[in-house]
């Protein structure tokens, strides 16, 4: 079997990791450091699968035939396709779940009861009786109340929540830093040793061992008994140290400090031993220096540490070689050395937790496993403290990489994010619609014909609505079905308008502040019968509304008797818009009285369009004669259907939210979240004939007697014309007087801005402090290095006497 | 992740709930009889203890249902 590495064909065993055939090649640098770019390793190299992962561990990365794998400088990239490998999740509970499957593990495992689960990052060894075992699976994260994400062959994610944790994590072998020290061919002798039991690869066959363990001995000694030679080894007890190495892709050669140069093609270091405490630290449990390394201390509810993880065995910790501090690389993945560690704590810093930020120590993609202790040790050195009294960082997750896309398993696309379509999304799409999203909801915004731009689409559309009729789907209108004995009650506490005393049959505009007097929604109530309302809600507003009512109802009116019921996707809503619209709604419901005044404004009547039940209420957000034509979802399509063929011989015109921000805005209306900002009043607005002066209390009644609400320099929301009769205004656009010497004083901001067909010119909306003092007024809006000026206007531009509405 | 304990559903993960900030800040009886400072007062300021605090928290992705809890800001555990 052959992977290509670097372009070159790399032959490989069955079960090789990428190491593994590497050094069994002869190869043993895999890519360069991220900074520096000098060679590296297998214990510090990282490469890209083509087309597949990147930033894989040449020790971790499994090879599989034809893998194309590329060396990286440090850091991995991001790929421009999507990542197009099945990822999962699996949920879990259990009663015991045990963090390693080594000794300690396995004897934890089987001595537990319940429902006990293992996950160990190494390959599969013997099954655990009782147990339930999962090989090549790392936990990455220990949270709270028992809960730990396990990646799974790097393509499941695992989500555990368990009563009892048994962390039997281990320890890790810890090297020395000492000058020249990140030259491919140099890593811990436990590595090197873990490639000869599990592969049977010799990483070399002149072996020079640096060493402060009896560890160290023990893999000399199975290297020989393998057929290598040990060249020399030096002891840190005996105070030998390696001085310098030689070697560019390779190490060729050792020097010591007892003067000596040793020809050599491998460096083993054992400097100790660390337990691996990054779970125990997720966790928040504490570590404390135990004479030899950092070790759990203390106690954490549901944990347990045993085995090597509590600690390590008796040593005499070297941490660092006499040599030159610039040439002795502490983190190999973020190329930090000693001369780095000494401008920390010559800046002044005194904790670990600074030094890893001041120097980017331990952030590299081995989060610190193989230097965050040496650092501590060298960093205590260089401050003349102990060890145990400088401490390490805490860990953070995650333990080890984990693809982004493992951890979105499925949630992707459509899955992550549902798209919400109206019932006749159909019909828009056969129209050759572009939509925009709106929340989840996918809308059309216009209907382009032929080659029309949006522009163009969105001239036509207002033309055709303000001179014949036109039609939108305003089924993603939020809709909250509000039924109660003291449902008028509620709605005058929560509008500020006078609800209580609408008839049944009529609607009404209301608004909705928070306790701070700031719009929060609006929409318009339909009074269905004395205890039933049914309320419109914005598009985006629907859930924070519904949110917002049933904190109000449970928390401070329990007392209320009133129910609310979200019926937004069980309602289509079709407003037929324009002076034609009587004509078409009288030909689809010849049973309607459509004259004014038997279907006066703001008056909902029930009939039957194609057999069907509907509600129409003449309500307008144009300022046209309009009739919003509500039907349950199931029949929205025959009714969409019948509207639109009593509209052709009108013209009717299909519109989109374009259209319809451009005729609100022409009228003035706001759009809650586009014109106001959470700092907006309903007066600010020019809305305060909604607020009641009445009703004793509703919310946010109390904030518009503050004093600062009674400011008339408040932002207030006016229309803009640019005087040049042409500029588009950008939305967001600063409002100036003059341009001074910076700052420039502004006086608020451009909120909506189009091109208009009923006025011949573009127009804007804009909050502008003391607006409505201000109309009549030209002031600045600069627009990329020129000043437009612009005059202010009342925010109603078309038909301000509003004869328009009764067509 | 903590697990929380829902008084109607039992206990739950914390991603169902929404946290609604501190309890017993009840809406005045009569907002019109405070001044400024005691409505903003009501509006704006809140407890921020180290230790424990009672909060409120909304069970959103599951029954819709408010309650009180007392929660230990340090640990960030909840009272049991």
């Amino acid at each position: 079997m052959t992977a290509l590495f670097d372009g070159q064909d790399l032959p490989f065993e069955a079960g090789d990791t990428l190491a593994a055939a590497l050094l069994r090649a002869g190869i043993h640098q895999v890519g360069t450091s991220v900074n520096l770019g000098r060679p590296r390793g297998i214990e510090a190299g990282y490469v890209d699968v083509i087309d597949g992962e990147t930033m894989c561990s040449p020790l971790e990365l499994d090879l599989v035939d034809g893998m194309q794998l590329r060396s990286l400088p440090g850091r991995g990239r991001l790929p421009e396709e999507p990542d197009e490998t099945r990822y999962d999740a699996r949920h879990v509970h259990v009663d015991v779940l045990v963090v390693g499957a080594g000794a300690a593990g396995r004897e934890a495992a089987e001595a537990a009861s319940g429902r006990v689960l293992v996950v160990d990052e190494g390959p599969a060894g013997d099954a655990i009786d009782g147990a339930q075992y999962l090989p090549r699976t790392v936990a990455f994260g220990l949270y709270d109340d028992g809960f730990v994400l396990a990646l799974q062959d790097r393509r499941r994610v695992w989500r555990i929540r368990a009563k009892q944790i048994v962390l039997a994590t281990g320890a890790r072998e810890r090297s020395m830093v000492f000058c020249d020290n990140d030259r491919p061919g140099i890593m811990r002798s436990q590595t090197a040793l873990g490639l000869l039991r599990r592969h049977h690869v010799l990483a070399g066959q002149d072996v020079v061992l640096y060493t402060g363990t009896d560890d160290g001995y023990a893999a000399a000694y199975k290297f020989e008994v393998a057929g290598a030679r040990v060249r020399r080894i030096l002891d840190t007890r005996r105070g030998e140290h390696v001085v310098a190495t030689a070697g560019l892709d390779r190490i060729t050669a050792v020097a010591t400090s007892d003067g000596e140069e040793i020809p050599c093609d491998l460096l083993l270091v054992s400097g100790g031993w660390d337990p691996a405490v990054e779970l125990w630290s997720h966790a928040g449990g504490k570590l404390a220096w135990d004479g030899n390394a950092f070790a759990p201390t203390g106690e954490l509810p549901g944990i347990t540490v045993v085995g090597a993880a509590t600690g390590s065995p008796a040593s005499a910790p070297v941490f660092r070689a006499p040599g030159d501090p610039a040439r002795q690389v502490v983190d190999l993945t973020r190329d930090v050395t000693v001369a780095d560690l000494q401008r920390a704590v010559g800046a002044g810093l005194r904790s670990m937790e600074h030094v890893k930020r001041y120097t980017t120590i331990g952030t590299g993609p081995d989060q610190g496993r193989g230097a965050n202790v040496l650092a501590a040790g060298i960093t205590a050195e260089l401050l003349g403290v102990d060890i145990a009294e400088l401490g390490t960082t805490s860990f953070r997750p995650p333990y080890t990489l984990v693809p982004f896309a493992a951890l979105a398993g499925r949630n992707r696309g459509e899955l992550f994010d549902p798209a919400r379509r109206t019932a006749v999304h159909d019909r828009h799409v056969a129209r050759g619609a572009v939509f925009e999203d709106v929340g989840q909801w996918k809308r059309p915004r216009f209907y382009p014909v032929g080659e029309e731009s949006m522009d163009e689409a969105v001239l036509r559309e207002c033309a055709a609505v303000r001179t014949s009729v036109g039609i939108i789907d305003g089924s993603t209108l939020g809709k909250i079905d509000v039924q109660g004995p003291d449902a008028a009650e509620f709605l005058d506490l929560v509008y500020t308008n006078m609800i209580s005393t609408l008839p049944v049959g009529k609607a009404k505009y209301g608004v909705m502040c928070g306790v701070d007097g700031m719009v929060l929604d609006d929409g318009t109530v339909l009074r269905l019968g004395e205890q039933h309302f049914l309320m419109y809600t914005t598009t985006g507003g629907a859930a924070h509304v519904l949110d917002w009512l049933e904190e109000w109802l449970q928390t401070e009116w329990p007392h209320l008797r009133v129910y609310l019921t979200s019926v937004t996707e069980q309602w289509s809503t079709f407003p037929l818009v324009g002076p034609r619209s009587r004509d078409v709604l009288a030909a689809v419901a010849p049973e309607l009285d459509v004259s004014v005044e038997g279907f006066p404004f703001m008056a909902w009547r029930d009939t039957q369009i194609v057999g069907r039940d509907v509600r129409v209420a003449r309500i307008s957000f144009s300022g046209e004669l309009a009739y919003e034509v509500n039907v349950c979802s199931w029949h929205a399509q025959e009714v969409w259907d019948a509207l639109l063929a009593a509209g052709e011989p009108h013209g009717i015109t299909p519109y989109g939210t374009e259209t319809m921000h451009v005729l609100r805005a022409e009228k003035g209306y706001p759009i809650i979240g586009q014109d106001t900002d959470g700092t907006v009043s309903p007066h600010d607005l020019g809305l305060g004939w909604a607020v009641s002066a009445k009703k004793p209390d509703f919310l946010g009644k109390r904030s518009f007697a503050r004093v600062a609400h009674q400011d008339p320099q408040r932002k207030q929301l006016v229309g803009l014309l640019p005087v040049d009769g042409a500029t588009v205004l950008p939305e967001g656009a600063q409002v100036v007087e003059r341009l001074t010497a910076p700052p420039v004083p502004m006086l608020g901001h451009v909120t909506s801005s189009y091109r208009s067909a009923a006025l011949g010119r573009p127009f804007a909306l804009a909050l502008v402090k003391g607006g409505r003092e201000r109309i009549g007024a030209t002031l600045q809006v600069p627009v990329g290095g020129e000043l437009v000026p612009v005059e202010v206007t009342s925010s109603v531009l078309v038909d301000p006497e509003g004869v328009r509405r009764d067509g | 992740m903590q697990i929380i304990d829902c008084p109607w559903c039992g206990p739950r993960e914390e991603t169902e709930f929404h946290y609604g900030g501190e309890a017993g800040v009840a809406y005045p009886a009569d907002p019109a009889a405070l001044s400024d400072a005691e409505w903003a007062r009501y509006l704006f300021f809140r407890a921020n203890p180290k230790g424990a605090h009672t909060e409120r928290w909304s069970h959103s992705a599951g029954c819709r249902r408010w309650f009180t809890a007392t929660r230990d800001t340090v640990t960030y555990g909840f009272a049991r």
